[in-house]
């Protein structure tokens, strides 16, 4: 009997949160879960907030999971993690990039986008259970911030019951050849900085 | 093989597996995979057609030519195609044809939420449903032997939450099929709808409904799930996973043909549960012919007619209803969060149609709109759009309120690929009865909204075969309009004076502002981030008014008015010059500036506005 997960993916258009999504998906197919995968295209393309469900199991139904029912939050981006954190149960596990990307309301409006210690506290108001991940800062350390998304896979996977081997074999399937051995990295870097965390 | 495909990617499969040879769509999200993935699979012919109606024209008659085929197109497209629709439930076909429509609850973008199952009840054409990627596959066949079985067209009904998710799908072979006729049958009273003819196929359509609620009743995909006695949930489509989320223990009727309906088959069902109950979104659609049948049932008093459904909607409102105990209720944390700057879809850095509302927002004059990107040119800071309807609707809203006497000029904008789909109509419509509209065609080189398809513009057919390129001027002037004007989109100077140009003259104008979509590879290549000359800015933030991604606050401030100077990303910024053309200051460098060899691929040197 495989144990239900509720994933949910969320970021900025362009991010490649999406591309992370149908990682996930397809490693749990590999794994022997029944998977959904759900997303919504259009509109929210143009710069707006994008947010994908991913769910495994034994036979999975609906093809999202409602606020309070995600089992993992993978934050992209830190105000959109903020957005929608209501959807990860009360101490939920949250992988969170903090990478930024301040919105035209803050850029050239008066808004103003939510200090790291803001971030955190909301954050903590739902769970302890949280990673925060410099994921694009790793990924610029060997060349290439787009990888950012497979960082966060590999921290993601430290917490998954998956062989290493499954992820490894379904990731080449999503992104260029050319770009596989910086992408490979980026995961391999995601899971250490994960697995060091988790010792501790 | 088994592998996660879309809803959309599972048609397209289904399609080919089923053996259709021609498959014909005008884009529209959420329906647009399908064709997309289609035209990739060997042995097919598919194409963009120039809009939903002329895509289901190509449809039919490629069935009428027996070889089967399919139409894929959004909910509204459904609007456009609709007299096709009701001819070719008239005429039948020789070999199947498949229609989908993608309907969109909750209008992630739409202009509306209309339930398009109503059309098959209105056109007397069967309607299947499919409530996973592999029941769309599997439904697809199903759908075309339905179609050759009972000479009809029949409608393949998905939404959103259908067309972009994903699940496993057992994909197989594509089954060779003889064409069911070798030429287009010469066959008066069937397909030369006179009305000596039409009157002879009316009782041939009802009473080839009558046959097909029939079938219905042991149809394999009207599926019969027993489980508890307590409550009956009959249902369709996505809403079938959330009865099965939240209601576990409830038997199920699950609908895979949801017109017409299997009476026995639901008067059976009924008679085994104590309370039953309709879960379907949108429209009481089930629910209505279910009551006509005398039959007690519940439905859209307990669950929402608007949007769509989560298992959060569904669960709460069963729980309001008593339904379910309160126990079952989610309660999601609750955090105090502050406010959040929101991140509304805005036009992307480098995005052609920014200038030109910018300057057209000066004039002051109203602004009928269309359905594309543009549209967002209606979004704060440029807010210049004062109406948006429906594809090709702005140029004869314009023109109607020209004719109203009202007393401003009326300015109607529109994209190439709208222009194409219905704008050519309602333009010539403006010249023949001398109005004296100004249309704007915002030419971006491609059908940008929905993610890049080619259009009778592009050069380029959907299977990427080099086409005839069409040029909108001289077909604007063979439309009747004398005065047409074509400026680069980035250059404000120019649209400024086309502006006053057409506004001087009282007769109707079109002004072609042209300019590649930013996103295209070819744009990507000219990429240059401009910068701002700290030295210059006076922090006045007219560049801001722009409303530009890439332009953002520093943290100098500028002494005299205590404000943060501008800055630009440089991730962002591709070099498009409209900000450094309204910076009354020069403080925004031009490329010219900022490249240390001249960009002759910008085309244009840098000219101030004021």
């Amino acid at each position: 009997m495989k144990e239900p997960i509720n994933f949910m993916l969320v970021g900025v258009g362009g991010q490649g949160t999406l591309l992370a999504a149908n990682i996930l998906a397809e490693v749990g197919l590999v794994a022997g879960y029944d998977v959904k995968k759900s997303e919504i295209h259009g509109m929210a393309q143009r710069g707006g907030s994008v947010s994908s469900h991913v769910r495994w199991g034994e036979q999975v139904f609906s093809p999202m999971a409602g606020k309070g029912e995600v089992d993992i939050l993978l934050g992209f981006e830190m105000v959109e993690a903020l957005r929608y954190i209501e959807f990860l149960r009360q101490g939920g596990r949250a992988i969170l990039s903090t990478h930024q990307i301040p919105p035209v309301a803050v850029t050239s409006g008066g808004a103003e986008y939510p200090s790291q210690a803001r971030f955190t506290g909301v954050v903590e108001q739902v769970t302890k259970d949280y990673l925060l991940v410099p994921a694009v800062e790793i990924a610029q350390q060997f060349g290439n911030a787009r990888a950012h998304n497979l960082v966060m896979l590999g921290a993601l996977s430290v917490f998954l019951p998956v062989e290493e081997d499954i992820w490894l074999q379904v990731a080449p399937r999503h992104v260029p050849a050319k770009a596989l051995e910086v992408n490979l990295e980026a995961f391999r870097r995601g899971r250490a900085l994960a697995g060091q965390a988790r010792k501790r | 093989m088994k592998r996660i495909l879309s809803g959309n990617e599972a048609i397209a499969w289904g399609a080919w597996e089923a053996g259709v040879e021609v498959a014909a769509a005008y884009p529209g999200t959420p329906s647009t995979e399908i064709l997309e993935t289609f035209a990739t699979l060997p042995d097919v012919y598919a194409e963009w057609a120039t809009n939903e109606k002329v895509a289901m024209d190509v449809a039919i008659g490629a069935a009428y030519a027996g070889r089967r085929a399919m139409t894929c197109m959004k909910h509204v497209g459904l609007n456009v195609a609709a007299d096709s629709f009701f001819y070719a439930s008239m005429t039948g076909i020789e070999a199947g044809l498949v229609i989908v429509s993608a309907d969109d609850p909750a209008m992630h973008s739409s202009q509306n939420e209309q339930d398009n199952r109503n059309y098959a009840k209105f056109a007397r054409v069967p309607c299947l449903e499919p409530s996973d990627s592999q029941e769309a596959k599997e439904l697809v066949a199903a759908a075309l032997d339905l179609s050759e079985q009972f000479d009809t067209p029949v409608l393949l009904r998905i939404t959103t939450r259908i067309a972009h998710t994903y699940s496993p799908v057992e994909t197989g072979e594509r089954q060779k099929r003889p064409p069911k006729v070798e030429k287009f049958p010469r066959n008066f009273e069937k397909y030369v709808m006179l009305p000596v003819n039409a009157r002879r196929r009316h009782p041939v359509l009802e009473e080839r409904i009558q046959r097909l609620r029939e079938f219905a009743e042991t149809f394999p995909y009207n599926r019969l799930e027993l489980r508890g006695e307590e409550l009956g949930i009959v249902t369709c489509g996505v809403a079938y996973q959330y009865a099965r989320e939240v209601f576990p223990d409830a038997s199920i009727l699950r609908l895979g043909m949801t017109y017409p309906l299997p009476r026995r088959l639901i008067a059976d069902f009924a008679g085994r549960v104590r309370r039953l109950i309709v879960l379907e979104e949108l429209d009481p659609f089930l629910e209505e012919e279910i009551r006509s049948l005398g039959i007690p049932v519940e439905g859209k008093s307990i669950f929402p007619i608007c949007g769509e459904f989560s298992p959060e909607v569904v669960r709460d409102a069963a729980i309001a209803a008593g339904l379910l105990p309160e126990s079952e209720r989610v309660v999601p944390p609750n955090p105090i969060k502050g406010d959040l700057p929101p991140r509304p879809p805005v036009l992307c850095p480098g995005c052609p149609h920014r200038g030109v509302f910018y300057v057209m927002k000066k004039f002051k004059l109203p602004v009928q709109g269309d359905i594309g990107c543009y549209t967002l040119g209606a979004m704060p800071p440029l807010s210049t759009i004062d109406f948006c309807g429906c594809m090709g609707a702005g140029i004869g809203v314009a023109h109607g309120a020209d004719k109203a006497g009202d007393p401003e000029r009326q300015i109607a904008v529109i994209g190439d690929s709208t222009f194409f789909h219905t704008g050519m109509p309602a333009l010539l419509n403006v010249a023949y009865n001398r109005g004296k509209t100004i249309t704007v065609i915002m030419d971006n080189r491609v059908t940008a909204m929905t993610g890049h398809q080619h259009n009778p513009g592009t050069g380029y057919t959907l299977q990427g075969e080099k086409t005839v390129e069409i040029e909108l001027e001289p077909l604007v002037r063979a439309m009747g309009i004398p005065h047409v004007r074509t400026v680069d989109a980035y250059d404000l100077k120019a649209v400024q004076e086309a502006f006053e140009e057409a506004l001087a003259k009282e007769e109707p104008a079109v002004i072609i502002t042209r300019r590649e979509c930013a996103l295209l590879p070819e744009a990507r290549k000219r990429y240059l981030p401009l910068r701002v000359d700290r030295s210059k800015c006076i922090a006045c933030w007219t560049c801001f008014r722009v409303g530009c991604p890439a332009i953002r606050r520093s943290d100098e401030i500028f002494e005299k008015n205590k404000r943060q100077k501008s800055d630009i990303d440089p991730l962002l910024c591709t070099g498009c010059e409209v900000c450094a053309q309204v910076c009354p200051q020069h403080a925004i460098l031009f490329r010219a500036e900022v490249a240390p060899a001249p960009e002759a691929a910008g085309g244009r040197s840098g000219a101030s506005e004021e």
